[in-house]
């Protein structure tokens, strides 16, 4: 008896289930039989059967080695490479400077606070393709040629061909390098887990931070001095009109990230900012009251608040960091979105690349996400 | 002695108390709390008065006191100054794009009722009902007034172009995802099973791939899923491309609103015998429209930034018309000028934008 009248108050969503689904499934065949039509009509081709032809595709920048003959695949592979590249390096970079200039606002110095302001206001309400644009047909062309390059440090130069740095090789000895960095990466966390448990338990910690730190800079150090052939640089030359040899940031690469770095940093020191003004004044001088040390009134009171207040932000600014890596394509960074767009306009087979650009660019999103929530719930208050 | 002297005698009259310290009071004192207050903000203050004379002199000097205002490309130079004779050269290209010169009026006065529109909602000069109301027939009305036809000379869409284009499709792209954004939030909500997986499925998908994506596949990949027999312009599909990805936004932003409304609401007003479409209409979404007032025009400043992107399948926007005019093969070499002019007009738009976004939020969701 029961039963039918639950049949019967679920009879209106069963239905409404059926409809919506037959709906779909018919745009779904429509479509599809139209994209049938038009491509056989258009004479392409279609399946990723193209990713192993040899695709002849000049590539400028990338990071492993590559030369036309390379097939599609390959290239779309260093197209991916390269925004994985340049979002990593953003998002560093980015994070660095939007909680120097997220603090910078909330200073007690009215001059930093209004220059951080100034910064924040200009770049959060100016497009970012214009800024990538600025950056590259103003600023960077505006650097000097090869032969009068601007030499920030020994062996790097800066010239309107890209910036030049030595390029680091290593050498078979390197393993041992390598060797000594991870035991003192596995002695330091052994050493901080073990002040934090005496601290836990006797009240007394030791210098555990600093310990590993030594250990970390000094162990491989050691190391590296007793086997100094491990590791060279190849540095830049100036042959004729330009620089030989060396690692070189091309002028497209550089605009990229200061761009980037430049348009997600003020969004990111908005969130700190915001972070930080969220921790009532009171419970700093609380703090303080109870004899905390500035250090530990920073790390113990205020910085865990305003993590938990700017990280949710914070993911969302990172994602679209990686979405914004695309603009690249406006510049000439072969970044996957450009190597793509070659591709298209040789064979047509769009629907197979934005296919792939959208799963790669979903996968990377993902993995921020899922990272960065698994920090935000570390971080997150736990209620007793 | 009368006790009325007496009593004047032993009251206790205070001597006026003296001003504070000139240092700690006037400028000096102002200097010193907010500008020197600790060896490290001396330096900092020292370091950026620094930087700041080294940089803005040379600036000013290049953009106000070397510039060439007016003349043509021989009265600037490339070692003065700016040349912003250069953008008044180059000034209609920037606003309306190729549009026929003898038309022009015809931009001039939808954009004459844009401001209008624009002071007349920040003035608070209309009422709410009527404001929606212009507000959506105000698109209409331009784009008669652009594209012609009902007695106008109808203008080719190849002929838009310039801010004009850029504002353009914000406007629609807004007002068209306004109301797509909140269905798609409904539907994120909806009881219905498959409903409810196929906007999250819609909205995941669109927040998860940048706008050039969405724009490629709007230019590229739509015409071969329509029916060969039907064309649509490059413009309308880029337009249809930007509403998409604007509204998955949106429906972002409208369930934070929906969210924030307490079920007892929508059990109370279940219980006076509302169906769900009242409830919605009625009770949910004036409450939740309004908490979410300050974000969805955060989410209008960001599609307006994001129109620009338009120029990498071909549209040329104000931002495209600006990188084709710095590529002017007779006045070569003034990108900056360029630049930064463009600059400061988005800066103005979208600053304004936000300033009025704050002030709402300021107010408050209560009206």
């Amino acid at each position: 008896m029961s039963s039918i009248a639950d049949i019967k108050s679920q009879l209106p969503m069963l239905l409404a289930q059926t409809v919506v689904i037959g709906v779909i499934l018919y745009c779904v065949l429509v479509l599809f039989h139209n994209t049938q039509a038009n491509l056989h009509a258009r004479n392409i081709a279609s399946g990723f059967g193209f990713m192993s032809v040899e695709g002849g595709l000049p590539i400028n920048d990338t990071l492993a080695s590559y030369d036309s003959s390379a097939s599609y695949g390959y290239a779309f592979f260093m197209g991916i490479l390269n925004t994985l590249f340049v979002s990593i390096l953003g998002i560093i970079f980015a994070t660095i400077l939007g909680v120097l200039v997220g603090c910078a606002r909330v200073s007690s110095n009215w001059l930093v606070s209004r220059v951080a302001t100034v910064y924040v206001e200009i770049l959060r309400n100016i497009p970012l393709l214009l800024t990538l644009f600025f950056t590259y047909s103003v600023v960077l062309s505006s650097l000097p040629q090869p032969r009068e390059s601007f030499v920030p440090l020994t062996n790097v130069f800066v010239n309107n061909r890209g910036a030049f740095l030595p390029r680091p090789e290593f050498h078979a000895d390197m393993i041992w390098v390598c060797m000594a960095m991870l035991g003192a990466g596995i002695l330091s966390w052994y050493l901080v887990r073990r002040s934090r448990k005496m601290r836990d338990e006797t009240g007394r910690g030791f210098y555990a931070g600093w310990m590993s730190l030594a250990l970390c800079i000094g162990l491989p150090g050691i190391t590296y001095l007793l086997a100094p052939a491990s590791l060279t640089f190849d540095y830049a030359e100036l042959h004729g009109f330009n620089f030989k040899g060396g690692m070189i940031l091309r002028p497209e690469f550089c605009a990229l990230l200061i761009g980037l770095v430049l348009y997600t940093g003020a969004f990111i020191a908005e969130n700190v900012r915001s972070g930080i003004q969220s921790v009532p004044v009171g419970q700093i001088d609380a703090a303080r009251a109870l004899g905390l040390k500035p250090r530990l009134v920073m790390s113990k009171v205020v910085l865990p608040q305003t993590l938990r207040v700017c990280i949710p932000a914070t993911i969302n600014d990172y994602t679209s960091l990686v979405k914004n890596s695309s603009l690249a394509v406006a510049i000439g960074y072969p970044d996957m979105v450009s190597v793509g767009g070659t591709i298209i306009g040789q064979n047509d087979q769009a629907i197979e690349i934005i296919g792939l650009w959208m799963a790669v660019y979903l996968t990377i999103n993902l993995v921020i996400s899922l990272g960065m929530n698994w920090f935000n719930a570390k971080v997150q208050m736990v209620e007793r | 002695m009368t006790t009325h002297s007496l009593e004047k005698k032993l009251l206790f009259t205070p001597s006026p108390s003296s001003p504070p310290p000139l240092e700690a009071s006037g400028p000096i004192g102002w200097l010193r709390k907010n500008l020197f207050n600790s060896w490290f903000n001396s330096v900092l203050t020292i370091l950026i008065v620094a930087l700041l004379l080294k940089c803005i002199p040379p600036v000013i000097s290049w953009a106000f006191i070397d510039a060439v205002w007016t003349g043509g490309p021989t009265a600037c130079s490339p070692e003065g100054g700016a040349c912003w004779a250069f953008i008044a050269a180059k000034f209609r290209i920037l606003f309306v794009g190729t549009y026929p010169q003898d038309l022009i009026w015809r931009p001039m006065v939808a954009g004459i009722l844009l401001v209008g529109m624009v002071a007349a909602t920040v003035t608070e000069y209309v009422k709410n009902r009527y404001l929606i109301l212009f507000w959506i027939l105000l698109p209409l009305v331009a784009l008669w007034l652009i594209g012609g036809g009902m007695g106008l000379t109808v203008v080719d869409q190849s002929m838009w172009g310039g801010l004009m284009l850029s504002l353009g499709l914000a406007a629609v792209g807004i007002l068209i995802s306004i109301p797509l954004g909140i269905l798609f939030a409904l539907g994120r909500q909806s009881s219905i099973i498959s409903v409810r997986t196929l906007c999250i499925g819609f909205i995941e998908l669109i927040r998860g791939v940048p706008l050039i994506t969405i724009l490629f596949m709007a230019s590229v990949m739509m015409p071969l899923f329509l029916p060969q027999n039907l064309q649509i312009n490059n413009l309308l599909r880029v337009q249809v491309g930007i509403i998409l990805f604007s509204s998955a936004y949106i429906a972002e932003v409208v369930r934070g609103g929906l969210q924030a409304i307490p079920q007892g609401q929508i059990d109370a007003a279940k219980a006076l015998g509302l169906n769900y479409w009242k409830i919605t209409l009625l009770v949910v979404m004036p409450q939740a429209l309004k908490h979410v007032l300050p974000s969805l025009i955060g989410r209008c400043i960001a599609l307006f930034k994001d129109t620009s992107l338009v120029i990498i399948v071909g549209l040329l926007d104000f931002l495209g018309m600006a990188k084709a005019a710095s590529q002017d093969q007779v006045w070569l070499g003034h990108d900056a000028e360029c630049y930064i002019f463009c600059a400061a007009v988005y800066w103005c738009i979208c600053f304004g934008m936000s300033r009025y976004g704050r002030s709402l939020e300021r107010r408050g969701p209560q009206k």
